[in-house]
């Protein structure tokens, strides 16, 4: 007879040997692992602690000592602390600074006359004091001596230390905290307006009958192969001062937030159509045979059948397009006018004023955000993944004549909308001098006469994408493939997952940011690959992990989770498992991630645009940096060429991907018209 | 009293060890498996003769294939140890180990060949080409599937595709064949007919062999013994006969077959009161006066008229006792038997659920309403301890 | 054969040494100067100077100040060549130039040389703060051209006006600290508040201002001289109008890096960078160079662009750069919306 005994008997728990097989991939795990480690959480980190480093008057290095009228006879030496606790000169807030902070000695004597024959003496107490006397940076514990006239020229240095003062500063800046609330604001508007477009076109794609569906779902994708640049380009030339349709408008300005949500309503159009596609092909047709059944309207039916259960789909894209909003940054940076926008504000603090400790800053607000729609995505995902396995019957739309008309009709404003944009972009790259010639020319694809980067830039772009392709696929894969098929090592694969999952979260620009604090310190051993190709394919592929990863990861859970064990039972090492099956059978995986991170590195700005040096402009910083120096038409002309390269990639993506497909996936044809015996 | 088919067994299932004259070829003893706080395997000893067919039978959830994995090193064991073939394999990864094994799902590798995917394994272990052409050969032969060497797994069917699994397990020869629920993901038809051949592969073969099924006709028609496991333990060991005829405990009686069950409570010597009823029951030991479950399969109830001994093939009723009158509430007819559902007077209110060969029923005209006799066989009412 | 081998041995060694002496020094340049110009003043200099190689690495100044400032412990630069003056300021008081009269240094007009002895940093040519005012946008709206920079505060450009950003140009900045120097504190600020009522939109580049009006984006650009001239020529309807006052200007320098590997070959560019003959080259895009009497007029603009200059103390400007630019922030930059 068995009694339930529940519980283990005493001692430790049996552990498996490790076999060769398992220690090989923890150490490639390991090494992917690493990469993630180098190429985010370490640089990540330094920004943070950078967003903590301020800089500071310390008034008790510096010491003084004060002639009398006939300029000798001098004063015990006093350090600048005891002067300005005598005269309250400066008052705390004045203490803290950034790193180009002055302060004028001469202050801190209430009866100084630059006329005065008064002569005075300064010197720091450490070798960390610094002042300027003039232009000139002087160091040191020695005295030296000025007379009056040269020493009301003499400015105090601030010197470094760690505290939150970097954040009191943002947040007493009114300029910079309305930042936060217009990208907030601007956010939930496009968010709005977004869901509800790409909800309709959704809608219109999966239920209804009408025409031309094929070639509505591919306009619909076109913002995905250009920079989000673009649309503010294309705004610019539709509604600006001299824009075709600038009397639609009615006199309000495209510069501004209106702009910038039409935009960001363009390019983030695909995302929200993408997600909510899928979740509303996957209804359930037995819902709706129930609501007929029961006599419930078609409004009825809509909200309590096709809503709720598109609502995961709903949520996600909400979350996605946010976040892509909020942390955009070419969009307000080329039609947001006087608008503040936090991934703005760190390009403006860092490139503008060199202010590298408050772009830290900015960028760690940039990050609360981002992460909270992150968590809140991941965890929508995870109920949408429950709601996917369910058994369903598809939903088989039936035709309606009025609806279909109507659906048409709106997928045509929205592809109108779509190609109007690119079109309008086209059509100014090409124009000789608009308005006022509007004869055709070439000029302005002389990219070489502009600023910006020239052709060079154009094809280092492409340079840039090839090698972010193939690299990043190789990476990736590998690390999915080591999380998803290690056993054991159940700590290493959580961490691992959660870094492969971080990048997502992280906004370009932060990460560009970051990778300036952490590579380009001379102290660092990888210092070697800052200002070349690598630092950019490095940043390119970690921005763009996420997707890539959660990519491969499917792929490699649709295999048979047996694969492994069976190879285990047949003796065969997983390395000959991976090149014989694995990677064949997830090829068309692999060519989807390699084209998603060619198309990205194509379009990417945010990331990069700290990152580039002189040989490694990019089109899509060369478009930002023409934009900037209003060679506007150029810009457009730069942005056609980005689009023009990803649509061949995504064509030959197409083509290879079925000559592959024909040549190493036979067995993927003659699955679809085998009859089961 | 005896019964038509009293086979040569003992009555009480005996353990495996003190048969074999030689060490088990498998030999797990304390066996534990724990997830956090859930017990998945509790304290499991068991002796797997060299060449024998094993099954283990249970619901789901009981802890079968955990069993299953732990032998191949796929889910090790939290306590215990596992030899086989003389060597503690208990802590070696799975590659280290002597096993084929075949799952429910196939696991072919959709992108080789039949012939591809049955090589591979011997490819791995550098044979010369053409020894491994002829192995592959022989094993498609002894699989029957000679012809189809050069489709693609996704280009045969379910039947099919299993027989290639088997194949590919055992090209390498292993020591031991792992079956997870092979036949699961079969209909009916194929399941039948691909039981036998597995079942015949394996005696020709001669591999020890070890099959997780939920299947109880499976492992009653395939194993030589059975493994009966629930909520992590293993409940009873024994051949197909000994396991349905002499179930240790109600689970087994209710998971292998059908029973009826009725609160009884034990009297003298091999009787039992069932209501107010007494009845003469099989031996057993428990207490008298204690309170207990009778059982009875609905296949044994014999229905008691003129020419009932010669329809069940019984020899005439012994004890008047088991004889009760009953009247015919139900009838459904299931092909080779009718399911009868009757009630009597003797047994209260719990139905009695009877199955009655075609036969009988037309011999003794049992119809909607009648009233009829039926017989409770002594030997054929069970009694457990109230689980 | 002995005199083949001589020969072939001296040969050898010829090629050697010459092309060792060829790549004898190779200066990496940190630059702002427009690129299509670079490869003009490299190909003149590596021709006057055949053992040095330039490498450019170039950007705008914003951007490469801030490189520079970043790479202020483990300077990559050998020297900085046509940068605005400000930002070398800004370098100097961080202890990165390194001192060095060059030859003919005393040849310059003053304005372009650092005050210290020996000058950190030596001027080579000049950018004017000038309006780019759009005639016929203007014509539409019935606007007349302003003379002056107290004139921009007129209602009547209201919305109409376009200038950048100091705290991310250049351009911006120098109009910014030139007020500040020709009105007077008070005056300026009061000045730019009333200015700013105006604005349509502060950029981000100080040439945008100017390329804006010359696509009718707007009607007045408050920019710089060089991209009016040249939108002109390209056909743009503007007029180049240089106010009243006076204009802030800002000089583009040349300066070496402290701890520079290659001091030498760096001390011989900056040498040649304040040559007659660089300086003349400097012209064919700025009409006002360091180098006194070579300028001659450029086409579109005035000849007396020297003339409307104002007194620059570029000192003043770097040392109360950030205050100005965080009072700036505070007035200006909340500006939430844009004017239509």
């Amino acid at each position: 007879m068995t009694l339930a005994v529940d519980f283990l008997p005493p001692g430790r728990a049996l552990r498996q040997q490790i076999s060769d097989d398992d220690r090989l991939k923890r150490a490639v795990m390991f090494v992917v692992g690493i990469y993630l480690v180098i190429a985010l959480a370490i640089p990540l980190f330094v920004m943070l602690s950078k967003s903590l480093s301020t800089y500071t008057f310390d008034l008790h290095q510096f010491e003084f000592q004060v002639s009398d009228e006939s300029g000798g006879g001098w004063s015990d030496p006093v350090t600048a602390a005891a002067l300005n606790t005598a005269i309250a000169a400066f008052p705390e807030s004045d203490l803290e600074a950034g790193a180009d902070g002055r302060l004028q000695a001469a202050k801190l004597f209430a009866d100084f006359s630059f006329r005065s024959p008064v002569r005075y003496r300064i010197r720091g107490t450490s070798e960390e004091a610094h002042f300027l006397a003039g232009s000139q940076l002087v160091r040191g514990t020695e005295w030296k001596e000025y007379d009056s006239n040269h020493f009301r020229r003499v400015m105090l240095r601030p010197s470094r230390s760690v505290g939150l003062s970097n954040f009191t500063e943002y947040f007493s800046t009114p300029s910079l905290v309305r930042s936060i609330k217009n990208s907030v604001m601007i956010a939930l508007i496009s968010t709005a307006v977004t869901l509800t477009v790409a909800f309709g076109l959704a809608y219109a794609l999966n239920r209804s009958r009408m025409r031309g569906k094929g070639a509505f779902k591919l306009i619909v994708t076109i913002p995905i192969l250009v920079p989000s640049l673009l649309p503010g380009i294309a705004l610019v030339y539709l509604f600006g001062n001299q824009g075709v349709f600038k009397d639609l408008l009615l006199g309000h300005s495209i510069y501004g937030p209106l702009g910038i949500v039409v935009g960001s309503v363009f390019f983030t159009l695909p995302h929200a159509f993408l997600i909510i596609s899928t979740a509303l092909s996957v209804a359930d047709a037995r819902h709706y045979e129930a609501a007929t059944s029961l006599r419930a309207s078609r409004w009825r039916t809509f909200w309590t059948v096709t809503v709720p259960g598109a609502r995961y789909g709903l949520i996600s894209a909400a979350f996605v397009v946010f976040t892509l909003v909020i942390t955009d940054f070419g969009l307000p940076k080329v039609i947001g006018g006087q608008y503040g926008m936090l991934a703005v504000d760190i390009y403006k603090q860092v490139i503008g004023q060199q202010n590298f400790e408050m772009g830290a800053v900015v960028s760690v607000i940039l990050l609360i955000p981002a992460f909270l729609a992150f968590a809140v995505d991941r965890m929508t995902q995870r109920r949408q993944v429950a709601l996917l396995s369910a058994r369903a019957v598809p939903f088989e739309p039936k035709p309606r004549r009025g609806f279909d008309a109507a659906c048409f009709a709106f997928c045509s404003l929205v592809a109108i909308f779509v190609l109007g944009m690119i079109g309008m972009c086209q059509v100014a790259a090409l124009v000789k001098f608009w308005p006022y010639d509007l004869s055709l020319s070439l000029r302005n694809y002389a990219f070489d006469l502009m600023d910006g980067g020239g052709w060079d830039a154009y094809y280092n772009s492409i340079r840039l994408a090839l090698m972010t392709a193939v690299i990043g696929s190789l990476i990736v894969f590998t690390g999915a493939y080591m999380v998803e098929k290690t056993k054991g090592f159940g700590l290493g694969r959580g961490a691992f997952h959660m870094l492969a999952m971080l990048p997502m979260a992280v906004p370009g620009m932060v990460l560009g940011l970051a990778y300036i604090f952490f590579f380009n310190n001379p102290g660092n051993p990888l210092h070697g690959i800052y200002g070349t190709m690598a630092i950019l394919v490095l940043c390119t592929v970690t921005h763009f992990y996420t997707v890539a990863h959660l990519t491969a990861l499917t792929a490699l859970k649709q295999l048979d989770p047996e694969f492994e064990a069976v190879a285990d039972s047949l003796k065969i090492p997983f390395y000959k498992l991976f090149f014989r099956v694995t990677l064949p059978v997830c090829l068309p995986a692999l060519l989807e991630i390699a084209i998603y991170l060619f198309v990205n590195a194509m379009t990417t700005v945010s990331a990069v645009v700290f990152l580039y040096a002189t040989d490694t402009k990019l089109a899509s910083v060369a478009i930002l940096n023409m934009d900037d120096a209003g060679d506007i038409a150029p810009a457009a002309a730069m942005g056609m060429m980005i689009f023009y390269t990803n649509v061949a990639a995504k064509l030959l993506h197409a083509v290879v991907a079925r000559l592959l497909l024909a040549r190493t996936q036979g067995w993927r044809q003659v699955a679809q018209t085998a009859v089961p015996a | 009293m005896k019964h038509a088919t009293a086979p040569a067994e003992p009555a009480m299932p005996v353990s495996a060890n003190r048969q074999s004259e030689r060490r088990p070829f498998l030999e797990i003893s304390g066996l534990w498996k724990a997830y956090g706080d859930f017990v998945a395997l509790r304290d499991i000893d068991l002796q797997v003769k060299e060449g024998e067919f094993v099954c283990f039978l249970g619901p789901s959830g009981c802890g079968k294939t955990t069993l299953l994995r732990a032998i191949a090193g796929l889910d090790i064991q939290s306590r215990g140890a596992i030899r086989q073939a003389g060597q503690d394999i208990s802590r070696l990864p799975p590659a280290q180990r002597d096993y084929g094994i075949v799952f429910q799902s196939y696991a072919l590798f959709p992108n080789l060949t039949i012939e591809k995917n049955i090589a591979f394994g011997l490819e791995n272990i550098g044979r010369p080409r053409r020894e491994i052409a002829s192995r592959v050969s022989d094993l498609l032969d002894l699989v029957g599937l000679s012809s189809q060497g050069r489709k693609y797994p996704a280009q045969l069917s379910g039947g099919q595709q299993q027989r290639v699994a088997l194949a590919r397990a055992m090209a390498i020869s292993p020591g031991l064949l792992l079956l997870d629920e092979p036949l699961s993901a079969l209909d009916a038809k194929v399941r039948v007919h691909l039981r036998h051949e597995i079942k015949e592969l394996q005696r020709k073969l001669g591999v020890t062999t070890i099959m997780v099924t939920h299947d109880q006709e499976e492992a009653l028609s395939m194993a030589d013994r059975i493994v009966v496991m629930n909520q992590g333990g293993i409940e009873q060991v024994g051949t197909p006969t000994e396991i349905y005829r002499h179930p240790r405990t109600l689970f087994v009686a209710d998971f292998i077959g059908e029973t009826n069950q009725f609160p009884a409570t034990v009297g003298k010597g091999a009787q039992v009161e069932i209501g107010h009823t007494r009845f003469a029951c099989a031996e057993h030991l428990l207490p008298a006066g204690a309170a207990v479950v009778a059982a009875v399969r609905p296949a044994d109830i014999i229905p008691h008229g003129a020419d009932a001994h010669r329809a069940t093939g019984l020899e005439a009723v012994g004890n008047a006792d088991n004889l009760i009158d009953a009247h015919v509430e139900d009838m459904e007819f299931l092909g080779m038997f009718w399911r009868t559902r009757l009630s009597a007077p003797r047994l209260k209110e719990t139905p009695l659920v009877a199955d009655f060969s075609t036969n009988a029923v037309r011999r003794l005209c049992i119809e909607i309403g009648s009233a009829i006799q039926v017989e409770i066989p002594q030997e054929r009412l069970l009694l457990f301890a109230k689980a | 054969m002995p005199f083949s081998k001589a020969f072939l041995g001296a040969a050898t060694a010829f090629l050697l040494a010459s092309t060792a002496a060829y790549a004898e020094a190779e200066l990496t340049v940190y630059t702002s100067v427009e690129a299509v110009d670079l490869d003009r003043y490299k190909e003149t200099f590596e021709k006057a100077h055949p053992d040095i190689k330039i490498n450019w690495v170039r950007d705008s100044t914003g951007v490469m100040t801030a490189k520079l400032l970043a790479e202020k412990d483990n300077p990559q630069a050998d020297v900085v060549w046509g940068v605005a003056a400000t930002s070398l300021l800004l370098l100097k008081s961080e202890g990165m130039l390194e001192p060095y009269a060059p030859k003919n240094v005393e040849a310059l007009d003053p304005r372009f040389v650092d005050g210290d002895k020996p000058p950190s940093w030596v001027g080579m040519d000049a950018y004017v703060a000038a309006l780019c005012y759009n005639t016929v946008e203007a014509e539409k709206l019935g606007l007349t051209p302003p003379t002056s920079w107290k004139d921009l505060t007129k209602p009547e450009y209201k919305g109409h006006v376009v200038m950048p950003n100091p705290n991310s140009s250049g351009t911006g900045f120098l109009d910014v600290s030139a007020w500040l120097q020709t009105f007077g504190e008070e005056e300026a600020w009061s000045f730019m508040d009333a200015l700013h009522e105006n604005i349509a939109a502060y950029t981000h580049s100080g040439s945008k201002p100017c390329k804006m009006a010359a696509s009718g984006e707007t009607v007045i650009g408050v920019s710089f001289e060089f991209p009016g001239a040249k939108a002109k020529t390209s056909g743009a309807p503007i007029d180049i109008i240089f106010p009243a006052e006076g204009s802030g200007w800002e000089a583009e320098a040349t300066a070496i890096i402290a701890g520079t590997a290659n001091l030498e070959a760096a001390k011989t560019l900056v040498d040649w960078s304040i040559s007659k003959e660089a300086n003349e080259m400097y012209n064919v895009g700025y009409a006002v160079v360091a180098y006194p009497g070579v300028a001659k007029p450029i086409e579109n603009l005035p000849d007396d662009v020297a003339e409307k200059m104002i007194e620059n103390d570029f000192e003043w400007a770097a040392n109360n750069r950030a205050r100005i630019l965080k009072e700036w922030q505070k007035r200006y930059d909340a500006k939430s919306e844009p004017k239509s």
